[in-house]
């Protein structure tokens, strides 16, 4: 029988991480549909998830993280599943976590849980640059919503289908889904909270947090955005 | 306007026009993208004809010479080209990203019934 719960992995190039990633959450959570979005990964990405046992959704070209995101979205929501997993393929995000983050939803009181790295004692270690933003972010954010979310760039999230059903419009930030998002999910009167998670730093270091010129941009582009949604109608 | 300046800017200034309605008669142009071009190129062809138009308008915009005037102009006219094309590339760009995403999930949604 389908599962009302999607579990979706976002990946690109991500052929040294993403078999581990899918055997283990299969092993844990066998009961739950999986895919893994290939976002037209240059490597074995594709191959490797096909053969550790996922549907894989292949971009024809690489389109980017957010895009991803709401590939598996219109998937969820195309094929009528009531709540959604997001966990990175690169294998920072612990799938054991899954469970904590679905309770929660499935329990209805939030709309969207945030895997939080932040909030119990958790050994993760990320560059300055990283955290320079995500202090940044914090503050904006509160500033904005007067929200206060400690982890506001995680991708470790798990929502309902109301979300979902917002998602799959033109209001998700496809280029850069993070603190603008939350802020958006607040305006809009949704339910919004943060469980502690177990992360992993990056095993491959690739990430593009290590390039200052890119977190620089980055930073940049998440504040305007931010500020956009603020003062966008809805 | 000496004579020799002026069948060379309406020489330039009908060839422009001449272009972009041959452009768009072949449809190599779409006629949405065609209307500031022609607008433009008919200004500049009435310009190069009636000078007296050119010395008012510099005056009416407080400029000093008429060259200041015509670079003032083509510039604005830039751009509103450049702002029209960044329109039309968000709106091309979030298409082909939805028709990426319908092509991916149609795809998946094959293999899954082919499998079961």
């Amino acid at each position: 029988m389908k599962s009302d719960t999607l579990v979706i992995v976002p990946a690109y190039n991500e052929e040294k991480n993403i078999e581990k990633v899918v055997h283990s959450i299969k092993k844990l959570y066998p009961f739950l549909d999986l895919i893994v979005i290939n976002d037209g990964s240059t490597d074995m990405t594709a191959a490797k998830a096909q053969s550790a046992g996922a549907l894989v959704l292949s971009h024809p070209f690489n389109m980017g993280y957010g895009v991803s995101l709401q590939t598996g979205y219109k998937y969820a929501v195309y094929n009528n599943y009531q709540y959604l997993v997001q966990i990175d393929g690169d294998g920072q995000h612990d799938p054991s976590s899954i469970g904590k983050l679905l309770e929660v939803i499935k329990k209805g009181s939030a709309d969207i849980v945030l895997g939080s790295r932040f909030i119990e004692g958790n050994n993760y270690r990320t560059s300055i640059f990283r955290m320079v933003g995500i202090y940044l972010f914090r503050y904006v954010l509160k500033l904005l919503s007067g929200k206060e979310i400690k982890d506001v760039t995680t991708g470790f999230q798990a929502m309902n289908r109301r979300v979902l059903d917002l998602f799959i419009t033109d209001v998700f930030p496809c280029d850069y889904p993070d603190a603008d998002v939350i802020l958006l999910l607040s305006r809009l009167g949704f339910n919004i909270q943060e469980i502690p998670v177990i992360m992993y730093s990056n095993a491959d270091g690739k990430s593009m947090h290590n390039n200052p010129v890119k977190v620089l941009y980055y930073i940049f582009k998440m504040i305007l955005s931010m500020f956009l949604t603020k003062l966008r109608k809805y | 306007m000496p004579l020799k300046q002026e069948i060379v800017a309406f020489t330039i200034a009908f060839s422009i026009f001449i272009v972009i309605l041959e452009l768009v008669r072949e449809k190599k142009l779409r006629e949405e993208y065609s209307w500031l071009w022609l607008l433009t190129s008919a200004g500049l062809i009435i310009l190069t004809i009636r000078y007296d138009i050119l010395i008012w308008i510099t005056y009416m915009i407080g400029a000093v010479l008429p060259t200041s005037t015509l670079f003032f102009f083509a510039i604005i006219f830039l751009m509103l080209v450049c702002i029209q094309f960044s329109i039309r590339i968000s709106r091309l760009t979030n298409q082909v990203k939805d028709l990426t995403q319908e092509i991916t999930i149609l795809r998946a949604n094959n293999i899954e019934k082919i499998r079961t």
